[in-house]
């Protein structure tokens, strides 16, 4: 096989595999937009509090599959909480407060992490079988890649099946386009913004379990993903889950292909695909205007 | 026997009072409409029966039980069905889905919130019959959005109607609609309400007095004049709030 195909494909690898880890977050992010309207400037955090997690339940049990279910369920009976008890209260009085409380959410969540972690970077070590690198048709691929992957898509079917399948995801996507019409049926939407907001925040979390190992858990982590989910969600059009799987699949393909290709440019390319679609688009790719 | 009372009622938005001790007695089975010129309150009444939001003062009474203060959930799970008065489908959703979504809350707590709802025969032999009898049969697959005004109009009536509701609340269902369609929503929703208690809110004053047992007149946030088409037309009363007299 030539070399350039080899470089081609696991390029291909990695870009997918970091596309999912953005799709994980920016799901969740677009999702709590899409219904409460609510643009969470914590996603990040919680993503980031994943991966500490993840960390902590490693080092306490040495089993990652345990930190693969424990740490995003903890994510998301914070996000429960904080819906709950923070943002449930100033729902009333806008947008612009629950913006707010988001941000001073995420600073609290920075704050405690490195009260309890310090700023130091925190390895997370994979099982065995997860490590090193599988033979497939002549190729090898590292095996932690292929399982982010897969686990994203195996994640993105079951949401699949209950949104478009079971009367939980006629009830949620009803509430994406009213939330009152939804109320006057009959249903207890606050109860519903509860579930969405926590199985965000728990989206979140798996994302940052997922990149645990390969970024290494440190507070800048928040920040380095989390933008890019935001851009992510801007891109595909605040709301549209189908647009926010595409566009983090095409950012993971651009960052990992850019580093390779045009390494000064890299840093800039999925800005400039935001700015160009933007441009043509100002909704998003998926995006309606209202 | 009276399926809706209301005692007493006001409500004001942060100091600016916008309903005046109102009273309203909705026969069981009555068509009853509440209209008055714009400002009057009337959106606002709806509001506070429908649990939107909560009055400082004043009761209502549903079935004989006290529902002041109830979330809008809790009063459509004891029987009241509303429409909105700006569009309020679920616009990506099919004109099929959207009814469905008042046909699963009606069975709601039967219903295991996980299930597949395709496979889920009854709902959609319910669902198709709701849509025949809006003749929205063969705009099944349609996304709601792309439905032409009127019938996306309907669809919202049925979709209030479709939990089978014992008082149906309509907020002015033919706003915007051309004479056409107004015509054509006035026999659907006669047809649809038919043997039910229905509160209406209209504008339209053909709507009113073609469609309404009886009429509450509501004027800068008071009651005005309750009573039978022929009675309000003929008030001197609901005339000069009309015609924008003053009363001296």
């Amino acid at each position: 096989m030539e070399s350039d195909t080899v470089l081609y494909i696991s390029q291909a690898m990695h870009g997918l595999a970091y596309g999912m880890v953005l799709f994980l977050v920016s799901a969740g992010l677009t999702l709590i937009f899409g219904m409460m309207g609510i643009l969470n400037i914590a996603h990040a955090s919680f993503f980031m509090l994943g991966a500490y997690f993840c960390y902590q339940v490693l080092s306490m049990t040495g089993n990652f599959w345990v930190s693969l279910i424990v740490a995003p369920v903890i994510v998301g009976l914070l996000g429960v909480l904080c819906e709950r008890y923070l943002l449930r209260k100033l729902h009333a009085y806008g947008h612009v407060g629950e913006l707010l409380l988001t941000v001073g959410i995420g600073m609290v969540i920075l704050g405690s992490v490195k009260i309890f972690w310090g700023t130091e970077s925190l390895p997370v070590t994979v099982p065995q079988i997860l490590k090193g690198l599988v033979k497939l048709g002549g190729l090898e691929y590292p095996i932690y890649r292929l399982f982010i992957i897969a686990l994203a898509l195996v994640i993105l079917a079951i949401m699949g099946l209950i949104l478009y399948k079971t009367r939980l995801g006629m009830i949620v996507r009803g509430a994406v386009s009213d939330a009152e019409m939804v109320n006057a049926l009959g249903i207890n939407v606050p109860a519903v913004f509860m579930f969405v907001f926590g199985f965000g925040t728990w989206l979140a979390g798996v994302g940052g379990v997922a990149v645990a190992p390969i970024l290494t858990v440190y507070p800048g982590l928040s920040d380095q993903v989390g933008m890019d989910a935001f851009v992510v969600v801007v891109t595909a059009g605040f709301g549209s889950l189908k647009g926010a799987f595409i566009v983090s699949i095409i950012f993971g393909l651009l960052s990992s292909f850019g580093v390779q290709f045009v390494p000064k440019l890299a840093p800039v390319l999925m800005f400039g695909f935001m700015a160009i679609v933007l441009a043509l688009k100002p909704a998003g790719i998926f995006g309606e205007t209202e | 026997m009276n399926l809706l009372e209301i005692r007493g009622l006001y409500h004001d938005f942060s100091g600016l009072q916008v309903l005046f001790d109102v009273n309203l007695e909705v026969k069981e089975g009555e068509r009853h409409a509440i209209i008055g010129p714009n400002g009057a309150g009337k959106t606002t009444l709806f509001n506070v029966i429908t649990g939107s939001y909560r009055p400082p003062r004043g009761q209502i009474i549903f079935k004989g039980n006290d529902i002041t203060g109830c979330k809008p959930h809790q009063l459509a799970r004891l029987g009241i069905g509303r429409s909105f008065q700006i569009t309020s489908s679920f616009s990506k959703l099919t004109a099929f889905q959207n009814i469905r979504m008042g046909i699963l809350s009606k069975k709601g707590i039967r219903f295991n919130l996980v299930r597949n709802v395709d496979k889920m025969k009854e709902v959609t032999a319910e669902t198709d019959e709701m849509l025949r009898r809006i003749n929205l049969e063969t705009e099944r697959e349609i996304p709601a959005e792309l439905l032409s005004y009127g019938k996306h109009r309907s669809l919202e009536v049925a979709m209030a109607l479709s939990t089978e509701p014992e008082l149906v609340m309509l907020d002015e269902p033919t706003a915007g609609m051309s004479k056409e369609e107004t015509h054509y929503a006035i026999e659907l929703i006669r047809r649809l309400t038919e043997g039910r208690t229905m509160l209406i809110i209209e504008h339209d004053m053909d709507v009113v007095f073609s469609l309404a047992d009886r009429i509450t007149v509501l004027h800068l946030g008071r009651v005005l004049a309750t009573g039978s088409p022929q009675e309000i037309r003929e008030n001197q009363q609901v005339k000069d709030a009309y015609l924008g007299e003053t009363e001296d």
